[in-house]
């Protein structure tokens, strides 16, 4: 390997990147927008459940329950309703999730201390929502029996939950370490897995070929860019997510910043390795990169699926793919401030996975240019 | 016209099947996205990892411990002797959850004083740590009925609330996911197809030939997307197909209306392809851009996450998603058996986006040409 022609490749590649505008802000612009949407417009939380309430008994105390339900913060309600059909057209139209039934004789058998029954039905359509939905409804109405009855109650069981690492249980802090390894996953899949594709869709691939550069070097040198621009594109991640959201970091910068080289080494070989093996369709080549690296990372990783959750075979693919690595490096060191010697065994494989795929990717485009 | 239409579409039908390898691109990523994402995105938490250390050893805590691993909910994978073992398995990520009962449980429920529960979750997670602390208070707010005065219980459960789940009574999340899973993947492919192949022939110069051909701009412009709708709707055909019969999910409506409503959602998210694909150059560029649009789109239509949880100005912003209003046709169909007196409004808003996107798109590609 020769330095100088590494050089002249890696200048190619970076003049080519210059010349086309509009991917490197997408680059660029891409992993900010997503920090963005996954910082303020998305959360887990559900609230403001859409209600509607048939309430055929009319009484002061059925409206103190509905007012329960409603001072919860959990729903919101949507409207009266009269006739029970009318729940149907409700859910159908989704403007209400949630309808509470209150029969005529709810007050009645209140004030007898009878048990009074309520119906609740629930769109479980999106089942989410419903889950999340009844235990609220649960935890309403035991709050209300307690209140009207006047019971003072002591629970036998006394349970303190405590919540580590999150205490505020923000899932920005949950997302944002998470996100960086989806990023790294699209510039992989968008940029690199297109370069080699594209010589050879083109034909500029014979001229490079005749020239005395060897696979490794013009491998090397296609890497060294894009390289740049991954790692550019974490720490500007990092930076946003630690100083615009105030996500906490509390293990070592520097650990973070080494792993995330490592694997964005990884990557980026990866992403040749893929364009390699695309025998010069920029449109396989694309679809390649979308199964093999970006569905992954997003779905595969525990970035924001728990892998737990997943069926066993799952499970085991998992394994194969180094964002699950990341993922778990990112997170321990954002929120648990792991060492490195907690992270040990996940760089290893990463280390190992960026060496194997790097030797991959040079023996088989030494093998297409025979 | 209709003449060269056919000759255009049958030349892009011909250059397409011609290669075995599109063949995959085209029928084998939508499935493996299908699989991926039907086992994957799911809401439901159970089996999480829990560590139990038990000081009190006695009849009652075991009895809790078994509720808890009776549930389902949580696997007790771990037994800690010290808390500094508890503080190790967190750190490392072993278990997700640590229950403590303490010394005295027994005699304290028994001599009425409130039993200490001590519970740690690991909040990196927040949504899965936010479900298991419910599930373990709901747990132990059973454990403690059961363990109550008749006197006390009948008061506390006064109210009582009869939950009933419509249409999807299991509250199965994969009901309501795959449906939704469907949706996104044909917008994905679709606009990826489309954006790459108009972009191709101009990246390859073979736009040249067609353009002194005698084929005029709009004729080019149907030409091209035909094929595509025409491959979209068997795509749709075969995920579908795959999700009632590989994962069993039922469609309560009309199959006919279901194809009514892909084929205004088509003719929107073909019109987007178009459209980006008049402002593209390169299949690199296409590529990026697609992916820079799809990624907001899926996030920010209420697949994964619902709408009316979002700051309003990120809802207004749902309004321009295709992908927003297929997800309600879709889920109300598959799910709640809706027909058109019901979703005639999403179908119609589909239908003007479509026709307003590709009136614009030829406008443009129009003037791109001349």
């Amino acid at each position: 390997m020769k330095l100088l022609r590494i050089k002249a490749i890696a200048k190619k590649e970076l003049i080519q990147i210059r010349r086309d505008p509009l991917s490197l802000a997408i680059a660029f612009l891409m992993p900010v927008m997503q920090l963005f949407i996954y910082g303020y417009a998305i959360t887990f939380d559900v609230n403001n459940i859409k209600t509607v309430v048939l309430d055929r008994d009319r009484s002061s105390l059925s409206r103190e329950l509905v007012s329960e339900f409603e001072s919860s913060g959990y729903f919101t309600i949507a409207a009266y309703i009269d006739r029970y059909n009318d729940i149907d057209t409700f859910f159908k139209m989704n403007r209400a999730k949630v309808a509470i039934i209150i029969p005529e004789r709810f007050s009645k058998e209140m004030k007898a201390g009878k048990s009074a029954q309520v119906g609740v039905i629930l769109d479980g359509s999106d089942s989410n929502t419903a889950t999340i939905a009844q235990g609220y409804i649960d935890a309403v109405g035991l709050l209300f029996a307690q209140r009207s009855g006047g019971a003072k109650l002591s629970p036998a069981v006394d349970m303190r939950g405590r919540v580590w690492y999150n205490p505020e249980l923000k899932s920005r802090n949950f997302i944002i370490p998470g996100l960086i390894v989806v990023i790294m996953a699209v510039i992989v899949a968008l940029l690199t897995s297109l370069t080699v594709a594209r010589e050879w869709e083109r034909g500029t691939m014979e001229q490079l070929i005749s020239t005395p550069v060897s696979p490794a070097e013009l491998i090397v040198g296609k890497l060294i860019p894009y390289f740049c621009i991954g790692l550019a594109d974490i720490l500007m991640a990092i930076s946003v997510g630690v100083f615009w959201f105030g996500v906490p970091l509390k293990g070592s910068p520097l650990l973070l910043i080494l792993l995330a080289m490592i694997f964005t080494f990884g990557g980026v070989s990866f992403g040749i390795l893929i364009s390699i093996s695309a025998k010069g369709s920029q449109a396989i080549a694309s679809q390649m990169a979308l199964l093999s690296t970006f569905l992954p990372s997003f779905l595969l990783s525990g970035f924001m699926f728990a892998i737990s959750n997943m069926p066993a075979v799952l499970q085991l693919v998992t394994y194969i793919f180094p964002a699950r690595y990341f993922v778990t490096i990112s997170k321990g060191i954002f929120l648990k401030g792991n060492s490195a010697e907690m992270l040990a065994w996940e760089a290893l494989l990463l280390t190992l996975f960026g060496i194997a795929v790097f030797i991959l990717a040079v023996r088989k485009f030494r093998k297409r240019m025979d | 016209m209709f003449g060269r239409i056919r000759h255009m579409v049958v030349k892009e039908f011909v250059q397409t099947f011609r290669e075995k390898r599109n063949w995959m691109m085209l029928f084998g990523t939508p499935l493996i996205q299908l699989f991926m994402f039907g086992y994957i995105v799911t809401t439901d938490v159970n089996n999480i990892s829990t560590a139990l250390y038990d000081l009190d050893r006695s009849p009652e805590s075991r009895e809790l411990a078994r509720r808890l691993q009776a549930s389902g909910y949580f696997t007790i994978s771990h037994y800690p002797q010290s808390p500094d073992e508890i503080r190790n398995l967190l750190d490392r990520g072993k278990v997700l959850c640590a229950i403590q009962i303490d010394e005295h449980f027994a005699k304290d429920i028994a001599s009425h004083k409130p039993a200490q529960v001590q519970v740690l979750v690991d909040g990196t997670d927040s949504n899965t740590a936010m479900i298991a602390m419910n599930y373990i208070a709901g747990i132990v707010t059973r454990y403690n009925a059961d363990i109550m005065s008749p006197s006390i219980k009948a008061q506390l459960f006064l109210l009582d609330i009869r939950p009933r789940v419509w249409y999807n009574p299991d509250l199965k999340s994969r009901n309501y996911n795959v449906p939704g899973v469907i949706a996104s993947i044909i917008m994905l492919m679709c606009l990826m197809l489309t954006s790459m192949a108009v972009v191709r022939e101009r990246e390859m110069g073979t736009m040249e030939q067609l353009m002194v051909s005698p084929i005029k701009p709009i004729e080019l412009m149907l030409g091209k997307t035909i094929p595509f709708a025409v491959i979209s709707f068997l795509d749709m055909s075969l995920v579908t197909a795959v999700g009632v019969f590989w994962f069993g999910i039922t469609i309560k409506g009309s199959i006919i209306f279901l194809f009514l409503g892909t084929s205004v959602y088509l003719l929107s998210v073909l019109g987007m392809g178009l459209f980006l694909s008049t402002i593209l150059r390169t299949q690199q560029q296409a590529l990026m851009a697609t992916m820079f649009f799809n990624m907001p789109a899926m996030l920010l239509s209420g697949f994964m996450f619902p709408i009316d949880n979002m700051p309003e100005v990120f809802q207004y912003l749902t309004y321009l998603n295709p992908l927003r209003y297929f997800l309600v046709i879709i889920r109300g169909i598959f799910l709640k058996g809706s027909g058109l007196d019901v979703l005639w409004p999403q179908i119609l808003t589909l239908f003007l986006l479509g026709v307003i996107i590709i009136a614009l798109s030829s406008f443009r590609f129009r003037k791109r040409l001349s």
